[in-house]
């Protein structure tokens, strides 16, 4: 008996109700679900993966705040130091100063009181010499002549 | 030999196509068997769940399998061939089992839709025309540079030529042969085994023995038959693919 028409045609049938029904249809809507599922393992993935680099960011952010925050004290304490170094310094000058400069006073008031007190004796010295010429030799000596010879003396 | 004996099931209901009397044949019902079974299948794999079941896990494996069947071998491009292949891959594969399957215990009449050369060679005869209309429909003219390997000698292109044309063209025959002989011969080689055991106890005496060997041997080739069942299937989804390459992606 002559079969090929028979097994030809119910088989274009089947494979046509398996290619339109199941390849073109139902595959398709599984190969979604498996890439569905693979987006969102790697979107979870990436998820993690971006959280990470955030966490990582402001760990480095951190660092580098207390870095700078370290540096700053420090800078500002050294910067603290320096003024107090400073002003010490300029109190200790001006104190230096303040002091020779009394010390200069007490010493130009003692020379001018030696002067004086040596323009006193001189006076003192020839008014005595002329008493004493006087007395002695009767002679009056001026008293600009006394006073010079004091000074010879002196 | 009656199991690969096509023959109308129910008389009376065959009616006539382009002269040629159609009957619904034990082959067709096979056919059914195959497809329902191949929808049942893949039914368990449509519950698209987020964390897949076993079922379909295994629906996703198959699909996967045949996708990647189609990328290593056509590669982008064999997107919209995947149908094709994914419908050869598993009517064949289905088939080949459902031939392999003990239903004659349960007293049904077991049938190898693919073991027949109509069947077979209408497949590969589908796989061969997508190869032609795809091939001259991207390529034209320029599809027979096929035939021409590069870096063919010019005096050597005529002959090259012919050869490499007859081995294109015996492509559609050794891929319904393939399938085909591997069916029957499996079948044959079960049926003939089967035959020493019913011999060997009605002889008696000392050839039980070769019944009790021939029974070994029959589970063994039925075991290694599962396998080529699933080869075949195969080998005939990996070459209709390959062949769809050459036409996709002319080198």
């Amino acid at each position: 008996m002559e079969v090929y028409g028979s097994q030809f045609f119910w088989l274009l049938i089947v494979i046509g109700i398996i290619y339109f029904g199941i390849a073109k249809n139902m595959v398709p809507k599984i190969s979604k679900t498996v890439d569905d599922r693979q987006k969102r393992i790697s979107d979870d993935l990436e998820a993690a993966q971006t959280a990470r680099d955030r966490a990582d960011q402001i760990e480095e952010e951190y660092r580098t705040r207390i870095n700078d925050a370290k540096s700053d004290a420090i800078s500002t304490i050294a910067a603290a130091k320096a003024e107090a170094a400073k002003k010490n310094e300029a109190s200790v000058k001006r104190a230096d100063t303040s002091i020779a400069k009394k010390a200069e006073e007490a010493d130009a008031a003692l020379k001018s009181a030696q002067a004086d007190a040596l323009k006193e004796i001189e006076s003192v010295a020839a008014e005595a010499a002329r008493d004493i010429v006087a007395t002695v030799s009767g002679t009056k000596v001026s008293a600009a002549d006394a006073k010079k010879a004091v000074k010879a003396a002196f | 030999m009656h199991q690969f004996e096509v023959q109308p099931i129910i008389e009376g209901l065959g009616f006539n196509l382009f002269g040629q009397e159609i009957n619904f044949t034990n082959s067709a019902l096979w056919m059914f068997v195959v497809l329902i079974t191949i929808y049942l299948f893949m039914r368990g794999g449509m519950k698209r769940e987020l964390v897949p079941g076993r079922w379909q896990l295994m629906v996703e494996g198959v699909i996967g399998f045949v996708d990647n069947i189609i990328d290593t071998s056509i590669g982008p491009n064999g997107k919209k061939y995947t149908p094709w292949v994914f419908t050869l891959f598993m009517f064949i594969l289905f088939a080949n089992w459902w031939g392999m399957m003990p239903v004659g215990i349960a007293g049904i009449h077991p049938f190898t839709v693919t073991s027949q050369f109509t069947v077979t060679g209408l497949l590969a005869a589908i796989s061969f025309s997508i190869v032609l209309i795809v091939g001259f429909w991207k390529h034209g003219f320029k599809f027979f540079s096929l035939f021409i390997p590069h870096g063919t000698p010019l005096p050597m292109i005529p002959l090259i030529f012919m050869v490499e044309l007859l081995s294109f063209m015996v492509r559609p025959f050794s891929l319904a042969l393939r399938l085909f002989v591997a069916m029957i011969a499996g079948h044959i080689l079960v049926k003939v085994f089967a035959n020493f055991v019913i011999q060997s106890i009605d002889a008696g005496g000392a050839s039980l023995l070769v019944a009790g060997l021939s029974i070994v041997f029959i589970a063994f080739v039925s075991a290694l038959e599962l396998l080529v069942c699933a080869i075949q299937a195969y080998v005939f989804a990996l070459l209709t693919s390959l062949y769809i390459n050459d036409a996709e992606n002319l080198h």
